[in-house]
């Protein structure tokens, strides 16, 4: 349960943060919803196992599941490298960091051609 | 023996693109990798469809152990086909990306084997987190390819469609390891073929696959969630639009077939749900397509709308529906891209894709204009081309599951493609050759003199008229492409072979 109202606490404010004005706010809650979703994934292999599973011969009633920690442990590094390249996407660009954009797209980069 | 050699449709492309970035500078050896190895990966991909048609699925464990441990890679005709046209697609658009300038970028070549190695791995798991993993391995060298630019200097468009591209595909990759998270908390497996039909037998596994398919059908842009791909698409070079357009999106569709038709076990009681979105999808896609007003923004609306038509398909799932859908999706991955590199072809010299800012070209640019004009019917569905039997066969499906809604919807929607394609016509090809602006290499612009001299070089024209070409040639002889689709969703419909092939 404590993990389930933690998973919960998270992606309320990860949601919250994502529907935010400033670049890096957003970052922050990309940042927030990866731990909700890396703390779903532990508790998927049940939680009532705590034992870690690094001795010889573990206990097979007691010893946590390794799968969703392998699981986890890629999901990290995946997040991490995307983090990275937000935060610097970030930084390029714009000198601010507002996402308010409304000029996406292929229209924006041709504003100065001929009518 | 064939099944051990499936990994090296990975292994080849990863320790390429390693090789590359490590030891040469070389752009001659870059250009020709760019070529050689997604060449390879064609060859290889016809020659398991060759395998396919006489023979069942093949699976291998990776690190050999036994099934259920390992990370299985398996193949059968449905993968085997997607593999062919994803592999020739990336190598037409590395030749097209070679002939704008971009390729010539130092880090476009391992770039793009990444990629290729990253939709490979996607398409022959049969692992759903392996399935997340791959999907990343496809993500991320697409991000640094966003970005290059032939003149090396990205227009800061670029960055904010790449910003709006990157967000889009962390949320939903996020939404899918969720979703894989409890699949394995509900299930107690993330191995496909372990997981066939638990989302029949238990409704929890059920709702854990939901949020899988939804986020798929996010990366795959249906219609609640499209209008992150019709923003971001435009916003980034010609060539990597038409990489995009058959790579992404539609592993995403493959996956959506292959669970909904493995772990759903094609359950009939959730299609409508599907008849509904896709039939939504079709209509309000083609909708924006019509709407716009640069070539690349309506030909991206139109690759949401035909998105809804593919998916069809799998929202029939009868042997006939089925069929139509896997035809329409390898014919539309061929089209779309030749669309692609026709318009982009023209962007790249002339400067722009705005609707009305040029005119004439039809008559300066014979070769692209046919490109064009060809692929365009192909796409609208018009007789003599591949869209025809595309189009034809999935009415006919959705006549016999009794969808007329669908049927109507997709008859409709054929009239106002074609209203778009000509719209695109009539501005960019069609009327006098007038004076136009061109961006010279810094962005400067010079006005030049109204002339009829060809400015698209052979080289730049050829990867869309090859593409044409070939969309031509499955309109005339579509026979053997509706045997091998058919075989396909034969594989789908009644997935014990499969399944019993990856259990081995």
């Amino acid at each position: 349960m404590m993990l389930a109202l933690t998973v919960g606490v998270l992606i309320a404010g990860a949601a919250f943060l994502l529907l935010q004005q400033d670049r890096f706010r957003v970052i922050l809650g990309f940042i927030l919803l990866s731990h909700g979703v890396n703390l779903a994934i532990i508790s998927s292999g049940g939680s009532d196992r705590r034992d870690e599973a690094l001795v010889s011969g573990p206990d097979i009633a007691t010893t946590a599941d390794p799968l969703p920690q392998a699981f986890v442990l890629t999901a990290i590094v995946i997040a991490f490298a995307i983090t990275i390249y937000l935060i610097v996407l970030a930084v390029t660009g714009d000198d601010d960091d507002t996402t308010t954009e409304s000029h996406v797209g292929p229209d924006a980069d041709r504003a100065e051609e001929a009518p | 023996m064939t099944a051990s050699l499936i990994p090296l449709f990975i292994i080849v492309p990863l320790i390429g693109a390693g090789l590359l970035t490590m030891i040469s500078n070389s752009p001659r050896l870059h250009a020709a990798a760019a070529i050689a190895v997604p060449l390879a990966s064609t060859i290889g991909a016809v020659g398991m469809v060759w395998l396919f048609t006489s023979e069942g699925p093949v699976a291998h464990g990776v690190g050999l152990w036994p099934f259920g441990i390992s990370i299985p890679l398996a193949a059968d005709m449905f993968n085997a086909l997607m593999l062919t046209v994803t592999g020739l697609l990336t190598v037409v658009c590395a030749w097209f990306a070679l002939a704008t300038g971009i390729g010539s970028s130092r880090f476009f070549t391992p770039m793009l084997l990444v990629l290729l190695a990253g939709v490979n791995g996607a398409l022959l798991t049969v692992d759903l987190f392996n399935l997340f993993v791959f999907v990343e391995v496809m993500l991320l060298p697409s991000y640094g390819l966003f970005v290059l630019s032939a003149q090396r200097e990205a227009p800061l468009t670029r960055i904010a469609g790449l910003r709006l591209y990157v967000t889009l595909n962390l949320l939903t990759s996020t939404l899918l390891l969720i979703g894989i998270g409890f699949v394995y908390g509900t299930a107690g497996t993330v191995n496909v073929a372990q997981l066939a039909g638990a989302a029949t037998d238990d409704p929890l596994v059920a709702i854990s696959m939901a949020v899988c398919l939804f986020a798929l059908s996010i990366k795959a842009a249906i219609v609640p969630v499209y209008g992150w791909l019709a923003r971001a698409y435009p916003s980034t070079s010609p060539a990597i639009t038409a990489l995009f357009s058959g790579l992404h999106t539609k592993v995403a569709i493959y996956a959506i077939y292959r669970l909904y038709a493995v772990v759903f076990d094609g359950d009939a009681r959730w299609l409508w749900i599907g008849v509904l979105l896709f039939s939504a999808t079709m209509i309000i896609g083609v909708l924006g397509a019509v709407g716009e007003s640069t070539t690349r923004s309506i030909l991206a609306f139109h690759m949401v709308s035909q998105i809804g038509y593919i998916l069809l398909g799998v929202a029939l799932f009868t042997q006939a529906g089925l069929t139509a859908g896997i035809f329409y999706l390898l014919h539309h991955m061929i089209v779309k891209a030749s669309l692609f590199l026709s318009t982009g072809a023209i962007e790249v010299r002339y400067g722009t894709g705005r609707i009305g800012a040029l005119s004439g070209i039809a008559r300066r640019e014979p070769l692209i204009a046919v490109a064009f004009f060809v692929a365009a019917l192909s796409l609208a569905g018009i007789p003599p081309f591949s869209g025809f039997v595309a189009k034809l066969s999935l009415i006919f499906a959705s006549v016999e599951a009794e969808q007329i809604g669908a049927v109507i919807v997709m008859v409709a929607v054929s009239l106002i493609t074609l209203l778009s394609m000509l719209k695109i016509w009539s501005g960019v090809f069609w009327g006098k050759p007038s004076s136009s602006e061109t961006q010279g290499g810094g962005g400067t612009a010079t006005l030049v003199e109204a002339d009829t001299r060809r400015r698209v070089s052979l080289n730049l024209a050829m990867p869309a008229v090859v593409l044409a070409l070939i969309t031509t040639g499955l309109g005339l002889g579509a026979e053997l492409l509706l045997h091998l689709s058919d075989i396909a969703a034969a594989g789908l419909l009644d997935p014990s072979a499969f399944i019993a092939a990856v259990a081995s």
